[in-house]
């Protein structure tokens, strides 16, 4: 079966791949790129685990089939911050325990990065709106959203 | 491995089978005539793929095994909000996200933006493109319905062919479209609306937020002063394929709409209809849904048809 050479920006670095093109990018990323913050939940497009960035806006890794991502940007939450010095989002998460088990953890993140992007100070009802896609079944949904409401402040206010 | 043994049993957490996909091959096309190309050499074993929300899935669930996948997400003739004629031109690869940011779709049919804006969540608005929606041909897309009461045209192309057919046209049965397995589904026309019309989207999930409609209705009125003078009414998710509620807009033609009418027009959708249950919903409460969704369509139209949009 013929495989597809990818090129593509991952997490700001130029990166190669030959995939088969019934790879998914969520695949890709975790079991080639070793990229394995990005989780695999329904694997459906329903949960929104499997967020990442395809030119700065949210979507479902696994809904995307590999060879599309050709010539394109894709972020990881491997990209959004490092443990030294994490990204306002994720220090937040941390301050209002925003974590259980963690595992929708990097798919909130990067939905609430691409709306603090796109609008830095949003409503309780927009980021309701953005996190809409992405279920947590530990913490209910306050805390994650008050996180979202408190990074916005704090870029604002810097 | 033994995993039929475990099929009945669910788990909420980690799946317990991660389907794989079966091999294609894949091409990412530039063209319109490169694709039609390539559905013309493969019939039926090949599937063009856009935004991959429908597509995917269904691979995964091996409901359809293509040999051949058609990548048209990339070809630029495809991906356009235009001025056409006396109206606009939507391309069949247009997302979600881009329909719902447009300003000319915002002013020439905003139906379609409110219904856009409806659409899953956030992730699948910037994957989903309204062709996708269309060709896959559920009885509960979203965008179907607003493009009904617009009275739109879509354009389809095949080897040295092309037409032009009416929506309602497009979906002779459940899941099912006219296109023919040569043809590409190319772009979406929308004529201008009369002046003083007013429209509305309204749908209803089991949950706020993202979800598939158990009901949804479009409205798009057109008023002279105080009277219906001309009215289209679109549901879906209560047959086997979107439907014109014809004879609701018949009482409203012509008639000061006012609270007697709405209660009248409530009774009548109610038996236009024939919905069926399913996970989403019963017939029964589709139909008392549908009943409050076309009353509430019907006066906001009104109202902003009133503001002279």
């Amino acid at each position: 079966m013929s495989e597809v050479e990818l090129r593509f920006v991952l997490n700001g670095k130029p990166v190669r791949a030959f995939v088969k093109p019934n790879l998914t990018l969520l695949d890709l990323l975790r079991d080639d790129f070793k990229l394995t913050g990005t989780k695999k939940g329904c694997d459906r497009g329903d949960c929104g685990t499997c967020t990442v960035l395809l030119d700065e806006k949210p979507v479902n890794s696994c809904l995307i089939l590999a060879p599309k991502v050709n010539g394109r940007k894709v972020t990881t939450i491997e990209g959004l911050g490092e443990a030294s010095r994490l990204d306002p989002l994720q220090e937040s998460f941390v301050n209002f325990k925003a974590v259980q088990c963690g595992f929708c953890s990097p798919g909130m993140l990067l939905v609430a990065k691409a709306l603090l992007n796109e609008n830095s100070h949003p409503s309780r009802e927009e980021v309701k709106r953005a996190i809409s896609g992405n279920l947590c079944r530990c913490t209910g949904y306050t805390q994650i959203i008050d996180a979202i409401m408190a990074a916005a402040e704090r870029t604002t206010s810097r | 491995m033994k995993i039929e043994i475990l099929q009945d049993s669910l788990c909420g957490c980690f799946q317990l089978v991660h389907l794989t996909l079966k091999h294609f091959q894949y091409f990412q096309v530039g063209s319109i005539e490169e694709a039609i190309s390539l559905l013309e050499k493969h019939g039926e074993e090949a599937k063009i793929i856009a935004g991959g929300t429908d597509l995917v899935p269904k691979l995964k669930a091996r409901e359809t095994e293509p040999k051949y996948v058609v990548d048209i997400s990339g070809i630029k003739d495809l991906n356009c909000i235009e001025d056409y004629r006396e109206g606009l031109k939507v391309g069949a690869v247009t997302t979600y996200d881009t329909l719902n940011r447009s300003p000319l779709i915002m002013r020439k049919a905003p139906v379609l933006a409110e219904a856009a804006r409806e659409v899953g969540n956030v992730q699948i608005r910037n994957l989903g493109t309204i062709g996708g929606n269309l060709a896959n041909a559920s009885p509960a897309a979203d965008t179907v319905p607003p493009l009904i009461v617009s009275r739109a045209n879509l354009k389809i192309i095949g080897p040295g062919k092309e037409r032009l057919i009416p929506v309602e046209n497009f979906f002779p049965s459940a899941n099912a479209s006219v296109l023919e397995k040569d043809e590409l589904l190319a772009d979406i026309q929308i004529p201008d609306m009369p002046a003083n019309t007013g429209e509305a989207f309204i749908k209803l999930g089991r949950r706020a937020g993202p979800d598939l409609s158990i009901a949804s209705v479009a409205v798009a009125l057109t008023l002279d002063g105080d009277i219906c003078k001309d009215v289209r009414i679109a549901l879906g998710s209560v047959g086997p394929t979107a439907l014109r509620a014809r004879k609701t807009e018949d009482l409203l033609r012509g008639e000061k709409v006012e609270r007697k009418v709405l209660e009248e027009c409530s009774e009548i959708v109610a038996n236009e209809i024939k919905p069926i249950s399913d996970v989403r919903a019963s017939a029964e409460h589709r139909i008392e849904v549908t009943k409050s969704l076309v009353r509430n369509a019907v006066q906001i139209a009104m109202s902003r048809g009133g503001r002279g949009r």
